[in-house]
């Protein structure tokens, strides 16, 4: 595993461009920041102060660069190309050699936004973040699975691509779906209730902003471990899906070119 | 040891016709149809052996070695490779096989193949000392000493494949599926990769399964030939056998420095370069036609060789029909 992550890390540097663009693509919390701040000028917008908005988005920030993934691309890509055909022939289950790459690249996607991101949130929005030595002790193991989650989930989808030839065009539906259910827009309490209700029984809201929640929210001990409880059973879910998923996959696999 | 037994692997494949209204009536109603890539196939081969695999293209060659490697599954039929069944890809037979495909690459592209090799060592579980052993031998064989710290991308196609020959058998491969392994090579190239593929083969004990489009790298390394076309085989045996079962004749090449040569009566003229002829002549005859050449007719650099390979794989695919 050391020497995965190592090439992991050495393969970031290669592409550091490509990094550059996507750590410039997950700004979009910043331009809702703005957006809610001036909402909240003049007086709280629900229950939310400017400064509650500061920290929320700043934190969705920070958790999105941590956990965000590349990999259904990736792998949809590997499989369209018939180079998936590589990685078939080493004896390392694929999820594991992808996932150690992936893990070597956090370092480096965060390393510029992620500071900032914190200093920002400690000196505007400090008053609204939680002090509870509970939540900020689960706040990494929360993170681990957010990033777990979402990497088994775009797994799964990247593995559709053994069966259906564009895959990716799932992709969009996907974006949609994350971007108004995992609290990456708006912050669930302000989604019209129905939505709620499907946003915390969806996995989008286990991908990013439970541990957004842990960091912001004041909420009781047993309020707080239920919640990791349902994390890790969402983890558990999505990489069974990922791994049903990919051992159903590869039989269809037609290895195509050459 | 390899044991195919009706080996079958069959395709769906979308099928339309062009235009914009067969692809408007596809949305709706798709049309597929069953493509048999390789169709009843059953062979053995032993450890130790050096095998080509040939076939025009779309014969089923790469789909077998797919197979076999474990990239695809059977769609019927049973296949065994060294005790393995290769769709379970199991640690163990991975570890005993390796597939290099001249067309895909399996090295990191931005980095140089000291990288690959070296998440391979972990992959594969190498010991240190064995691999390090290992890499100094191929670096030598394949002279890679330049090449290993360079960036994959910045390889030239030659350079690049004598990479991946080393990054395929770093882990020590017993049996050994080449498909295309000296494509777009230059020929001084193409010597050296099949030189090391033999020599691998002759130290190791290895197995061999060669496809190419290059009849020198069968000829040259091949002792045993299995023809497919169609999804199957239609010709399993020695080389010299099959170049026998299909052409007997010999080829009779030689320079004459008569004006007005008239060689019909000795057999068939395949071929005049100037004053440079070839006949073909049944091989009963040969003793008698070679000495009418080089008595009366006194003609110069005589040489009597089997019918080329690729002459006899043409004649023999123009005869074979589809099922």
């Amino acid at each position: 595993m050391p020497t995965l992550l190592r090439i992991g890390v050495s393969e970031t540097v290669a592409y550091r461009g490509e990094f550059l663009i996507w750590m410039l693509t997950t700004t979009m919390p910043l331009v809702m920041l703005g957006l809610f701040t001036s909402v909240a000028k003049t007086g709280n917008f629900k229950e939310y102060s400017s400064a509650d908005f500061v920290a929320y988005y700043l934190a969705i920030l920070i958790v999105r660069n941590l956990t965000g993934s590349w990999v259904a691309w990736q792998i949809s890509e590997e499989i369209r190309m018939g180079t998936m055909s590589m990685r078939l022939l080493r004896p390392i289950h694929p999820f594991t050699a992808i996932a150690a790459g992936h893990v070597a690249a956090i370092p480096f996607r965060a390393v510029i936004s992620v500071p900032v991101a914190v200093i920002l949130l400690v000196t505007s929005g400090a008053q609204s973040l939680t002090t509870d030595p509970l939540q900020l002790a689960l706040l990494l193991p929360s993170l681990a699975l957010s990033w777990l989650i979402t990497f088994a989930f775009l797994f799964a989808l990247g593995c559709l691509a053994f069966f259906v030839t564009k895959a990716m065009a799932l992709m969009n539906l996907y974006f949609l779906l994350f971007s108004l259910l995992s609290g990456y827009l708006l912050p669930i309490p302000l989604l019209p209730h129905w939505l709620r209700v499907v946003s915390e029984y969806s996995p989008f809201r286990f991908m990013l902003s439970v541990p957004v929640e842990l960091m912001t929210k004041a909420m009781s001990t047993t309020e707080a471990l239920v919640l990791m409880a349902a994390q890790a059973g969402w983890a558990v879910a999505t990489l069974g899906l990922a791994l049903g998923l990919w051992r159903a996959g590869v039989k269809k696999f037609e290895a195509v070119g050459n | 040891m390899i044991r195919v037994q009706d080996l079958a692997k069959h395709f769906k494949v979308h099928k339309r016709p062009p235009g914009l209204v067969s692809a408007m009536r596809s949305l709706v109603r798709r049309t597929y149809e069953t493509v048999k890539a390789v169709d009843g196939v059953s062979f053995t081969i032993e450890r130790g052996e050096r095998v080509g695999f040939l076939g025009p293209n779309g014969a089923g060659k790469t789909t077998t070695l797919k197979v076999l490697s474990g990239l695809l599954h059977p769609s019927t039929g049973t296949v065994d490779v060294e005790g393995f069944t290769p769709h379970k890809r199991e640690t163990r037979f991975l570890e005993a096989i390796t597939l290099v495909m001249g067309q895909k690459s399996q090295l990191i592209w931005d980095l140089p193949p000291a990288e690959t090799y070296a998440m391979n060592r972990a992959i594969f579980d190498v010991p240190v000392a064995k691999f390090d052993q290992t890499l100094d031998e191929l670096t030598q064989l394949l002279d890679l000493g330049p090449l290993l710290q360079k960036p994959t991308r910045q390889l030239s196609l030659g350079e690049r494949m004598k990479c991946e020959l080393a990054a395929a058998l770093l882990h020590g491969p017993t049996t050994l599926f080449l498909d295309e392994p000296t494509i777009g090579l230059d020929v001084a190239m193409q010597v050296a990769v099949r030189d090391f593929v033999r020599d691998y083969n002759q130290r190791h004990e290895s197995t061999v399964l060669l496809t190419s489009h290059y009849m020198d790298d069968v000829v040259e390394l091949c002792p045993r030939i299995i023809v497919i076309d169609h999804g199957r085989i239609i010709h399993d045996g020695d080389l010299r056998g099959l170049i026998k079962q299909m052409d007997p004749d010999k080829r009779v090449s030689f320079t004459t420095t008569d004006t007005e040569p008239d060689f019909s009566k000795l057999g068939t003229v395949m071929k005049r370069d100037g004053q440079r002829f070839t006949l073909r002549v049944a091989e009963a005859e040969i003793p008698a036609v070679v000495g009418q050449l080089l008595g009366p007719l006194k003609v110069v650099d005589l040489a009597i060789e089997d019918p080329p390979l690729e002459d006899v794989l043409r004649d023999m695919f123009g005869k074979a029909k589809p099922p």
